[in-house]
This record gives C-alpha cells, sequence and structure tokens, in this order.
C-alpha cells in the first residue's frame, strides 16, 4: 500500500478482514496530503454525515456541518487506529518496479519485496499550471493552490484567479473578501447548487444513484474522470457559491485564459457558451434528480422542484487584461492537478501521463492496483464515502489474484 | 446512441470510428487546410481551395472552389464579392451549423430544418485608422438559431451549446490565434 490517506486505509482494513499480510507506507503521518498540501479555512465539500468510512460511521454533534481540515485529519487518524492499519509513517517510495514474483518498493526507509502493490498515493499531488504561466511578466506573484495558505499571503492590490472549479471559486470568493480585487477566469466548469429541494445536493447524488454509476456504464469515461471539481463549498450557512453569486460580490467574471501576448492577457470570447453549457449540465441533473423523487415516492417529502437563475454574462466581457501596469499584482493558479508517479519504474501510464487501469486493476502489472482517482469504479470514487465500495471491489481482485498464485484473468 | 430512424444525413458511423481509430494513430489527426489568394484589382481578390494535408497524406477537394472578394460601392469599390469580414461570417455560420447537423445525428434527433441569422458590428474608426482605441475586427457577434425539430426546446439548446464546444470556426473567432506573415 502506498499512501495512508483515507482510500489506502480503506484497503488496508479489506486487506485484514481477508487476513492479508500488508504494510501501508506513508512519506508522512496519516492523512498527510489533508494536512500539509491544503490551505487554511479549507472544509469539506462533502456534509459530515457523508464522510462514513468502512465500519466508522460520523457520530459527532454537526451531522449537516462541513469539517474543517484538522478536523479531517483526526477523522482519519482516528479510523486508523481503529482498524489497526500497519503503517510505516515518515517512509516515502522512492521507487516500484517488477521483479520475478512480484514488485521491489524501494523507500529512504528500507526496502520491500512484495506480490502485489495498491497505489493510493492520491490524483492531487502536484499543481498543474498552464504553460501559459512562462509568460507572466515577473512582477506579478504567481501561487498555485498548495502553495496559497490565506489570503494575506497575497500582496494587496488586484487578484487573477485562474480556474473555476471549486478550488477557484472558493479562493475567489475570499481573496476578494480580504478587500483584493478579484478577476475570475472561467472555462470549463460544473455548477451546482448545495441545497436542492431543501436537501443537500450531495444528498441527491448519492441517494438518486447517481454517484453509483459505474465507470463502465459511462458513456465518456475519459471526460468523466477529467471533470473540474464542482463549484461547491462547505459552509455552515450551506451558502451556494456560483458565479452569479461572485459577481454579485463584485467579483469580475472573464473568459478562459486562452494567452498572454506581450504582458497582455487575453481572455476568451466565448463565456457565454460556456455558461449555456454549465447552465444546462446542471439542469440535466436536476431533472434526473425530479424523476427519482417521483419514481420513490419521495416527491411529497422534500420541497417542490427549483429551477435556478442562468449564469448571467456581462454585455461584454472583458477580452483582455494588461498585466504590466500594476492593476494585478498576483495571479492564482487554480488550474488543477495531476498526481505525482515519479517513482514509479513500471510502464503503466499512458501518452498524457494518466494511470492505464480497469476499474482500478493497472493494466500490464499484474498485482498493482490504484484506488482515490476520479470515477476509478464509481462516480463517487474521488469522495471520502466512495472509498469502502471501491476497497471492497479491488481487494476482492487482489485476495482473488493472490489465490491464484498469482495469475490474472 | 443515434436511432436507426433519424437521418440528418451525417453518416456518424463514420465519424466515431474514425474517432476511434486516430485515438491510434495521433500524426494521421494533424491537418493542414490550404487557400490561395490573387489580387484582381482594387480591392477585389479571388481566392481558391483545393488542397490540403491529413490522414497522412495530401489530400484534394473534388473540384477547385473558388471566392471572389471585394468592397461595396460604399466604400467606393466595385462589388465583385462578398466582403472578407463577412466570409468570416459564413465560416462561423456553416461551421456551427455543420456541426448542429452532426450532435443531432449523435443525439438521435431529427432537424426538420436549420437556418441561422448573423451580425457582426463593426466600427470603421479601427480600420480606417481613426481611432486606436478602436479594434479593426468585430466588437460582438451575435448567431442566431431557428430550429425545427424533433425535440424539446432544451434539447435544441443543448445542441446548439455542444455545437460551440466543438466548432473549428468559433473558436478560431473566440479565441487568439498565432498568424505568421512573410515576403518570399
Amino acid at each position: 500500500m502506498i499512501g495512508a490517506g483515507h482510500a489506502g486505509l480503506a484497503i488496508s482494513r479489506a486487506l485484514t478482514e481477508h487476513a492479508i499480510e500488508h504494510v501501508v507506507l506513508e512519506r508522512g503521518e496519516v492523512a498527510n496530503s489533508w494536512q500539509c498540501e491544503r490551505w487554511d479555512s479549507l472544509r469539506l465539500l462533502t456534509p459530515n454525515w457523508q464522510s462514513r468510512l468502512p465500519g466508522y460511521p460520523y457520530r459527532g454533534n454537526d451531522p449537516d456541518g462541513f469539517m474543517t481540515m484538522p478536523e479531517v485529519v483526526e477523522r482519519i487518524s482516528g479510523f486508523a487506529t481503529t482498524i489497526s492499519a500497519p503503517v510505516r509513517t515518515h517512509t516515502t517510495v522512492t521507487s516500484v518496479c517488477r521483479v520475478d514474483g512480484g514488485y521491489h518498493v524501494a523507500t529512504d526507509n528500507g526496502e520491500i519485496r512484495c506480490q502485489s502493490v495498491v497505489l493510493a498515493s492520491g490524483a492531487a499531488n502536484v499543481p498543474h499550471v498552464p504553460k501559459v504561466r512562462e509568460a507572466v511578466p515577473p512582477h506579478v506573484e504567481c501561487v498555485t493552490a498548495f502553495d496559497y495558505g490565506n489570503p494575506e499571503r497575497l500582496p494587496p492590490g488586484g487578484v487573477l484567479v485562474v480556474g473555476a472549479s471549486a478550488t477557484g471559486i472558493q479562493l475567489a470568493d475570499e481573496i476578494h473578501r480580504s478587500g483584493r480585487p478579484v478577476k475570475l477566469s472561467v472555462g470549463e466548469h460544473v455548477r451546482l447548487p448545495r441545497t436542492y429541494r431543501g436537501q443537500d445536493v450531495l444528498w441527491w447524488m448519492e441517494n438518486s444513484g447517481v454517484w453509483n454509476q459505474r465507470y463502465d456504464e459511462i458513456d465518456d469515461l475519459e471526460r468523466a474522470r477529467s471533470l473540474p471539481s464542482p463549484q461547491l463549498i462547505g459552509t455552515p450557512e450551506r451558502a451556494t457559491l456560483d458565479l452569479n453569486v461572485l459577481r454579485a460580490t463584485g467579483i469580475e467574471i472573464v473568459g478562459r485564459l486562452a494567452a498572454i501576448r506581450d504582458g497582455c492577457a487575453l481572455f476568451s470570447g466565448g463565456l457565454r457558451n460556456q455558461f449555456a453549457l454549465a447552465d444546462l449540465k446542471m439542469q440535466r441533473l436536476l431533472d434526473t434528480f425530479d424523476y427519482w423523487a417521483v419514481n420513490t415516492a419521495l416527491d411529497a417529502e422534500v420541497g417542490p422542484p427549483e429551477r435556478f437563475e442562468p449564469t448571467h454574462a456581462p454585455e461584454s466581457p472583458r477580452l483582455s487584461l494588461d498585466l504590466r501596469n500594476g492593476e494585478i499584482r498576483s495571479i492564482v493558479w487554480a488550474t488543477g492537478f495531476r498526481p505525482d508517479y515519479r517513482w514509479l519504474d513500471v510502464s503503466v501510464l499512458n501518452r498524457k501521463g494518466a494511470l492505464r487501469h480497469d476499474g482500478g486493476v493497472v493494466i500490464d502489472a499484474p498485482g498493482m492496483y490504484a484506488i482515490g482517482l476520479p470515477v476509478l469504479r464509481r462516480r463517487k470514487s474521488t469522495f471520502i464515502i466512495g472509498a469502502e465500495d471501491d476497497a471492497r471491489d479491488i481487494v476482492g481482485h487482489l485476495a482473488q489474484y493472490l489465490a491464484t498464485g498469482g495469475r490474472t484473468e | 446512441m443515434a436511432e436507426a430512424s433519424v437521418n440528418n444525413g451525417v453518416n456518424i458511423d463514420a465519424l466515431l470510428a474514425a474517432r476511434e481509430a486516430l485515438k491510434n494513430a495521433p500524426d494521421a489527426a494533424k491537418f493542414t487546410w490550404r487557400a490561395s489568394c490573387k489580387w484582381q484589382n482594387g480591392t477585389h481578390a479571388t481566392s481558391t481551395v483545393q488542397g490540403f494535408h491529413g490522414l497522412g497524406d495530401e489530400q484534394r477537394h473534388k473540384t477547385e472552389f473558388s471566392f471572389e472578394t471585394d468592397h461595396p460601392e460604399v466604400f467606393a469599390s466595385e462589388d465583385h464579392g462578398a466582403t472578407p469580414v463577412e466570409l468570416v461570417l459564413v465560416g462561423l455560420a456553416s461551421c456551427l451549423t455543420a456541426g448542429v447537423a452532426t450532435v443531432a445525428q449523435n443525439r438521435g434527433i431529427q432537424l426538420r430544418s436549420v437556418e441561422a441569422k448573423l451580425e457582426g458590428k463593426m466600427n470603421l474608426y479601427g480600420i480606417l485608422g481613426i481611432d486606436s482605441d478602436v479594434r479593426n475586427g468585430y466588437d460582438d457577434i451575435k448567431v442566431t438559431f431557428k430550429i425545427d425539430a424533433d425535440a424539446s426546446k432544451k434539447d435544441i439548446e443543448a445542441l446548439v451549446a455542444q455545437s460551440q464546444k466543438r466548432s473549428a470556426v468559433y473558436d478560431i473567432v473566440t479565441n487568439p490565434t498565432n498568424v505568421t506573415v512573410e515576403v518570399v
């Protein structure tokens, strides 16, 4: 096992249940990424009642609230203790390669030979910053979601936030409220209301079955796996933080950052279409929820169907922004993450650097598995509650693999 | 998936098969489109299109296509053809329209009629060099689609949104593109 996050620990629990001897290698402490690689104010965007781990339901007194990072770390650490996970902390994997009978794992704390390896190192190890960053004038500070801690980290003055995923909208809101005027560059995005008909939108996702949709039932899986994270935030008020809300607070919304030419940022004129696509997609999802509610006779128990204002586009969206005149003092790149597989010395990546796998069974590497990747086996795979079902399936396959003497079907 | 009974004249099976095949042949997907232009007189020019490069080979249209372009009489010109900026609107309209048909075929929606009207607003202070704060090109382009199809209004709107998402000319017009001009 590589990685002692919630997904890796779910696998560990399943392995223990199957009496499969294993060790969990963790480069930091349990739940390292939650502890070290997130900004100060971050809360989960999933409500607390939805933070179930296998055999470890939420028993706190704020089920509809959203946990802070220290609370998440505490919860995952508690889980690790409860299941007596065999974790070796402060052990960084430096290489994994195939050998006769399995794999050789080198770490900064010794070496291990094993028949099977499960990659639970996460999908979000390294911030992805587009090439266009190279053309940013030198006096404009550039920051990613990893090195941003809070608004005071940024110089006073204007900020350009690039990317309107969950990270982008949360940071744009927080930074703007700190008195630094924000312009938010928006490309493809996923719009969701926080609550729908009185229930959290993720209650609908889970219960209607949308989140349980299997990877092999999805038409364009590659696309589903690369969708930006939905525009949700966890706040005690259960606030919806969509582009209309952000615009109303004074944030200027501009199109996708297409190029920087002579120190001038150029934005796409296709903003209206991005809004239309996101609004239509949200609409289709809400229709799915309504249909499910009617068919399960829950219709009477939830509030009446709601429809939301279309995303409003400015009359003439700004197409360019001079980055040299001091108006913008810093740029926050909320442009996504990539997994780091530099230590994986097995040929299992595709031409874009992503892991080749079939529902978590790594291709061309018998005995190697992955967990905690987007739509690994189900739409809920990267969310905390997604770990349990995926872990059960993966370990089922792994157990079979070991039992048949290391032969794959 | 497309239903067998829907026919918008798009060979969607061939397109989907090509898409799959090209996933394993990235170089074959690299196309080069071409146009040639010959000055006639004044602002009148004739452009022709026939050859292009794609699928790893030189290709040709069935015949050579020819386009006259000129400026109108209100520009003190001879109006031998549409203006170049109008041809850009033609490019955008036709690309989006072809996209509507293709997406409709893929989604099993039967089209009965599709018409688009385009308007591009332009302030001549730009091209006449009167005000350097005014751009040469369009300030705004508006496309209005009138579509009669076997589908709800929402599905038709989704169709049009998807067409933009996958449109080459929409991308060319809304995003910056590198243009190099040389003299030999």
